[in-house]
């Protein structure tokens, strides 16, 4: 069952239109993703999700349960920081005790490991992101809105804050994550919704969604031999040489196919790629140039 | 629920641990009074030109009462204020059941603390140290400090409302702030000013106040006048930043 159901949002400031036609729905327990280039109006259609800002139009429907969205939704917004010389376990403590059933700050401050004694101001980008995604959930939400998290982090944070937002669901909080960067959406996200322009492109998983952008397999190798009889093997689509590099293209057990068919000992610097959610998304979006 | 009372205990660990402030608004008015009232004789000698009062009787005190509530609550609480709106930490809030007007309601509180906590330091190390007297009317200058910190705190409020940027707020705060406390009488006793000066002062919140702190130090009614002005102050500066605070 749908938790969250978001039909037909728009949201308008004077002549701008920030989000025009937005639907999709949340089911309970999984890690949604919203994706889109910087301005798609992402953040804008989860603000109104949170109960932020009032659509000019559209009705975003709560699931059964889901009764107090202040209470019952934890979010992490952009460009939102604590005073410098609040520490870690006070930031904690305070902002739980502004909820009627709040979690257990201190088994959160085990989660995110920090030191519950360090300052604010003293936090690194990826320790002020775990504090962050701490605060969405001391509240104890059904829903935890993760917005652009992992901007600004290096791939060791980034890795680690994937990590504990992996860990947030195994909590059974529903998590709504907002993001441009494709590679998390591979990572975590369960379905994601396409959007450009205020407007939603798809809803699917990643992975049908990388199968309707071509999706398939490639294999690349290096080989002095003959290739011919790869064309002849079901599996394969397509066969392109290029001096001694070979690129097989196919569906299916391709892999199995075509080192079947390989002669021993002429094959080198063997390699499969797959279509990755990049491209899925690149295909879905068009040629717009990405100003992320 | 606007009235947090973790929050408002947080906020005030959090102003103790800028010690520029705490110094600014607590230690340095009582430490001026008593160094100046101590080291400069002519301080603690009747002064024909104050009526025959000594300049620590009720003059100085009462100016060092206006520079602890003046700082506060045109420097100190606008700054941290707009501080927050532009870090991010009132949208912060506004996500959580807490509206980030308990956080506004925190400040004021904490700074209404400091500024009693400051004139009853100023005024009972007066005493015990410069002989400086009781104020006479003791009710009456509880009322001139109440009334008058509404009027300050408000016209903090609405510059907090108006800037921009905590950088702008700074400047700002400071550019109003001197002027003010000039015309409250700072460096210049209000007695001594030229009377066109004197008149422009009367109408300012710190002339004002300033004028009636001495006044019920000193044993004497307030002018109605004085605090005429201070109620406008208040109810102009208060409904204008009412209206044109920005949580974000």
């Amino acid at each position: 069952m749908a938790i969250i159901s978001v039909h037909n949002l728009r949201k308008t400031y004077g002549e701008k239109v920030a989000v025009d036609d937005v639907s999709f729905a949340v089911e309970e327990g999984e890690i949604f993703g919203i994706v889109g280039r910087n301005g798609a109006g992402k953040t804008t259609t989860v603000e109104c999700v949170a109960g932020l800002r009032a659509p000019s139009s559209g009705v975003v429907e709560l699931g059964a349960g889901l009764t107090d969205v202040k209470e019952q939704i934890g979010i992490q917004l952009q460009d939102c920081s604590l005073p410098d010389k609040l520490k870690v376990g006070e930031a904690l403590e305070l902002y739980a005790s502004f909820y009627s059933r709040p979690a257990d700050w201190r088994a959160l401050l085990d989660e995110i490991g920090l030191d519950p004694r360090v300052a604010f101001a003293k936090l690194s980008g990826g320790q002020r992101q775990r504090l962050s995604v701490a605060l969405a959930l001391v509240g104890n939400p059904r829903v935890a809105i993760l917005d652009e998290l992992t901007t600004g982090l290096d791939p060791q944070a980034r890795r680690d804050t994937w990590d504990l937002i992996e860990r947030v669901r195994e909590m059974g909080v529903t998590v709504l994550l907002v993001t441009h960067f494709m590679e998390e959406v591979e990572r975590l996200c369960d379905r994601v919704a396409v959007i450009s322009a205020g407007r939603v492109l798809a809803v699917d998983t990643p992975d049908r969604l990388i199968e309707r952008a071509g999706g398939g397999q490639r294999i690349v190798f290096h080989t002095t031999g003959p290739v011919d009889a790869l064309t002849a093997l079901p599996e394969v689509t397509t066969v392109q040489r290029n001096g001694d590099e070979v690129v097989v293209t196919g569906t299916g057990d391709l892999l199995v196919a075509v080192v079947g068919a390989l002669t021993p000992g002429q094959v080198s610097g063997l390699r499969t790629e797959r279509t990755t959610f990049d491209d899925a998304f690149l295909a879905l979006t068009g040629n717009a140039p990405a100003s992320s | 629920m606007l009235v947090h009372k973790k929050l408002i205990l947080t906020e005030a660990k959090l102003f103790l641990r800028e010690p520029a402030a705490v110094f600014f608004v607590t230690l340095l008015p009582v430490a001026l009074l008593l160094v100046l009232g101590l080291s400069i004789p002519g301080f603690s000698k009747a002064d024909p030109a104050l009526g025959g009062e000594r300049l620590v009787d009720a003059q100085f005190p009462a100016m060092m009462v206006l520079l602890s509530v003046a700082t506060l609550a045109l420097s100190a609480l606008p700054a941290t204020l707009v501080t927050y709106r532009e870090k991010g930490v009132l949208r912060r809030m506004s996500t959580t059941p807490v509206r980030p007007g308990a956080l506004l309601v925190a400040q004021i509180a904490i700074s209404a603390a400091v500024a009693v906590l400051s004139t009853t330091l100023t005024l009972a190390l007066g005493h015990l140290v410069l002989d400086m007297p009781v104020p006479r009317l003791l009710a009456g200058f509880a009322g001139v400090l109440l009334l008058g910190a509404v009027a300050l705190f408000s016209v903090g409020l609405w510059l907090a409302a108006v800037a921009p940027s905590a950088k702008v707020v700074q400047g700002a705060g400071a550019a109003v702030l001197f002027p003010l406390l000039f015309l409250g009488g700072m460096w210049l006793p209000r007695d001594l000013m030229p009377s066109p000066l004197r008149v422009v002062s009367d109408f300012t919140p710190t002339g004002a106040f300033g004028q009636a702190l001495r006044d019920t130090m000193g044993g004497h009614a307030p002018s109605l006048a004085h605090l005429a002005v201070l109620a406008g102050w208040a109810l102009v500066a208060g409904i204008a930043a009412a209206r044109m605070f920005r949580w974000q």
